[in-house]
């Protein structure tokens, strides 16, 4: 039961950058999670997760049940999909997609009895090993909850040159405005050890830390109490957005640094989400795979912003209703936190796996003045405040003229997006908005010789270093 | 329910309330004291220096941008700060066109021909501040002999002095010393300081009230307290200052002179504290700060010992304003995930 507090020497805190945006947190701190049921149709689109899109499992006037297989891939990066509720599957077609786009989804009318699926059975981890583990995760759907949505199976199977020794749990949920992981620390604090303790024996780690900003201190108390186990220690890590971030996170715990196009396997390290620890030890305990999840519906213009457990597929109206709806018209709908969330045009988009909050921003949130002519002043606040210690400023005038080569020289696809640089431009250069744009083209340029190499039968030359 | 229509846009979607403008009319604030007691302890004269730098960076910035057909930024008050601080640098007793067009001189040689704010390589106020100088040098000379006449008192050692060399110009603290230390002019013979003048009794009215100088440099106090609150603000990084005038500090100490007095004396702390720390003309990131800030000191040091002048900050910022492109090339941070290790096959 060791609560170990690593406060970070200040030095080292100022070298890593970040930004202390206003919290908001409040809203919802102290609102318990409750449970709101299925509308009467959900909407489950068969891409929740970073890879390839699931294939339907079921067709137009099928039964299924809570917990049926609605798609599924035979990829490795990939995670099926189940229905939330039990009924009929009355379409599958392309709906809109909160990530963007339209994406194949299935509609399942509810019949509002939520019978399980037959056969969803608990699982004993104790007595299954490693890839037995990985596989009963596959077949949950699970995925990273804190909104990468990164297939979690493919996560626990680092190479066996690359052992593991700690994972981490991120607990931090730097982003302004979201309760949902830190609801489930006070709410649910065994299931998420539990989960620790999965996650821990199948990659084989001899040690677990729980990561938490130490602007929550009742989830600190919470996890040390529940984490009995010596090889799990609960860490207070300052308050610092993005400290959830998975590099700065590895950083900060254990002075490690991820190589550049690396991931934390490459420095004996798994991260996950609390949240995916939680529903992992949910789903061994139930045998039901992941068709719910916590969702922080919050926002100066909801009536009663609240921490919702919403089944997957609910419309992102049908959960603001929930919350007794808007009390003005807003300026824009976020899915997840107001760093990195996804701006919304409609509400008739699905909660997926990847929500983690619904924000909705007033008008007057939403109209700041962005410059006719965006200029730079070199304050260096960007440099100052980028977590990569990466020069954000030149990296968006590279990215605004078009200079791959100085973009990637200066490491541009290190860039992990977190908008510190344009939180805290005084000039409001839209600067990761370029980066992000720059990187897509280096995608596509990187793509088309890798392409062009393959058709030569030679080596590509073009696009530079490894972009994940 | 209905919901309307939404912004949509890339995230990250809320900003912090900092602005340009913010940022310059806290410099603006952090030197209002110093301003308000130069014209206090100078007298009118001092004010039409003020009104008419600031004038001319303003007229000299809207004349480019109208003529370029461009956005007119004036409301972020760089020019208004540029004005100011070129005003801060000048003596009191100036005439007010000189001043007027050192400003212009400021904002259009200095800023606007490299593209305006965040494009220049020098400190606009320095660039007009030079053009002043090497223009009407005599001017200049000039405009701190009638300060002296002020009903503020001579201390007992500047009075001996200027007696003692007979100056026909007024004479700063730095110009005095300058005569006290040369060997050809000294009153008393080479490399003995004459007895009774000490460096030490300029202590107090360098700190608290300076009658002998640019405006700027009427209270060293007043001048760090400002300081303070831009480090406070975070509109500066400490470290330039700091380190430029610890630099000058202990070079000058190692010289054998009085390194307190150096240190309140002449433009150093408005240099160190409001021009070397300008964005646009210094370093980007940490590493780069720091040897751009001992560039400052060794700088100002060789120029205040070793040149004609009795000062050296203006040239030595200019100096190392040409230096930070080659600086910032070399000394940028290393970012994270370069040149670090993957932990293979290690258990």
């Amino acid at each position: 039961m060791e609560v170990r507090t690593i406060r970070l020497p200040r030095l080292k805190l100022k070298i890593r950058g970040g930004v202390h945006p206003p919290d908001h947190k409040s809203l919802t701190a102290d609102k318990p999670i409750r449970r709101i049921p299925a509308p009467s149709e959900v909407i489950i689109p068969l891409r929740q997760h970073a890879g390839v899109p699931c294939v339907p499992q079921v067709k137009k006037g099928d039964q299924v049940f809570v917990g049926t297989v609605l798609g599924d891939a035979e990829a490795f990066v990939s995670a099926p999909v189940h229905s939330s509720v039990s009924g009929k599957v009355i379409n599958i077609a392309a709906h809109p997609h909160p990530a963007g786009g339209e994406v194949l989804s299935v509609v399942v009318e509810n019949d509002g009895q939520y019978t399980p699926a037959p056969g969803l059975q608990p699982l004993n981890w104790r007595e299954m090993d490693g890839d037995a583990i990985r596989q009963a995760v596959r077949a949950a759907g699970m995925v990273g909850l804190g909104g990468a949505a990164f297939p979690t199976h493919v996560k626990l199977s680092p190479p066996s040159d690359y052992p593991i020794d700690t994972v981490i749990l991120n607990g931090a949920e730097c982003e302004p405005y979201l309760n949902s992981d830190y609801r489930l620390m006070l709410e649910r604090a065994e299931d998420i050890v539990e989960g620790m303790r999965i996650i821990m024996k199948a990659v084989g780690a001899p040690r677990g830390i729980i990561a938490v900003e130490d602007n929550k201190p009742l989830a600190v108390r919470k996890m040390a109490e529940a984490a009995r186990d010596p090889s799990i220690q609960v860490s207070s890590l300052r308050t610092r957005y993005p400290q959830g971030a998975e590099k700065v996170l590895i950083y900060n715990l254990l002075d490690r640094e991820v190589p550049s196009g690396g991931l934390p396997m490459h420095v004996g390290v798994v991260v996950n989400n609390v949240g995916t620890a939680c529903a992992i030890a949910q789903y061994f305990r139930t045998g039901m795979p992941l068709v719910e999840r916590v969702v922080t519906v919050t926002g100066s213009v909801i009536r009663e912003p609240s921490n919702l457990l919403v089944p997957i597929g609910t419309t992102f109206a049908a959960a603001v209703e929930a919350c007794g709806g808007f009390t003005e018209p807003p300026g824009k709908v976020i899915m997840g936190g107001p760093m990195m969330g996804l701006a919304q045009y409609t509400l008739d988009v699905p909660v997926v796996k990847a929500t983690s909050g619904i924000l909705a921003l007033s008008q007057e949130e939403t109209d700041y003045e962005l410059p006719r002519e965006p200029v730079c002043i070199r304050c260096g606040r960007c440099v100052e405040a980028c977590p990569m210690n990466l020069i954000p400023t030149y990296l968006a005038a590279f990215a605004h003229r078009e200079k791959w080569d100085d973009l990637l020289r200066l490491h541009v696809n290190d860039c992990i997006e977190c908008g510190c640089c344009t939180y805290t431009c005084p000039t409001k250069n839209p600067i990761v908005q370029l980066i992000k744009t720059a990187k897509a083209e280096l995608a596509r340029r990187k793509a088309r010789s890798d392409k062009r190499a393959q058709e030569k039968g030679a080596p590509a030359e073009e696009g530079g270093h490894g972009s994940r | 329910m209905e919901a309307g229509r939404f912004v949509v846009s890339t995230s990250p979607h809320i900003r912090d309330p900092i602005t340009t403008r913010k940022i310059m009319c806290r410099v603006i604030l952090a030197l209002a004291p110093v301003t308000v007691f130069a014209v206090a302890v100078h007298g009118v004269h001092a004010l039409y220096v003020l009104l008419s730098s600031m004038a001319g960076a303003m007229l000299g910035e809207l004349a480019v941008q109208k003529g370029r057909r461009m956005p007119v930024t004036l409301n972020d008050c760089s020019a208004l700060l540029t004005g100011l601080l070129l005003a801060l640098t000048l003596p009191p007793h100036l005439p007010w066109w000189t001043a007027l067009i050192g400003g212009l001189t400021a904002t259009v040689l200095g800023k606007q021909i490299f593209g305006g704010l965040g494009h220049n390589l020098f400190n606009p106020a320095l660039v007009g501040r030079a053009v002043v100088f090497v223009s009407w040098l005599t001017y200049l000379n000039a405009g701190y002999v009638k300060t002296a006449s002020l009903g503020l008192a001579h201390t007992a050692t500047h009075r001996a002095i200027e007696k003692a060399v007979d100056v026909a110009s007024g004479a700063t603290p730095l110009a005095a010393m300058k005569i006290v230390y040369d060997p050809s002019t000294s009153p008393v013979g080479p490399g003995g300081v004459p007895h009774g003048i000490q460096a030490s009794t300029y202590y107090k009215p360098l700190l608290l009230a300076n009658p002998w100088g640019c405006l700027g440099e009427v209270s060293a106090l007043l001048l760090i307290l400002g300081g303070i609150y831009l480090v406070v603000t975070r509109v500066i990084d400490w470290r330039i200052p700091v380190i430029y005038v610890g630099t000058v500090a202990i070079l000058t100490a190692i010289t054998g002179r009085d390194p307190l007095f150096y240190t309140l004396a002449g433009g150093l702390l408005i240099g160190a504290i409001f021009m070397a720390t300008d964005y646009t003309t210094s370093p980007l990131a940490g590493k780069g700060k720091v040897v751009y800030a001992l560039g400052l000191g060794v700088v100002t040091w060789l120029l205040r010992f070793w040149s004609n002048n009795p000062e050296g900050v203006m040239f030595a910022i200019l100096f190392m304003n040409g230096m930070v492109p080659v600086i910032d090339r070399y000394l940028l941070p290393r970012s994270y995930g370069i040149g670090t290790e993957t932990r293979e096959g290690k258990a």
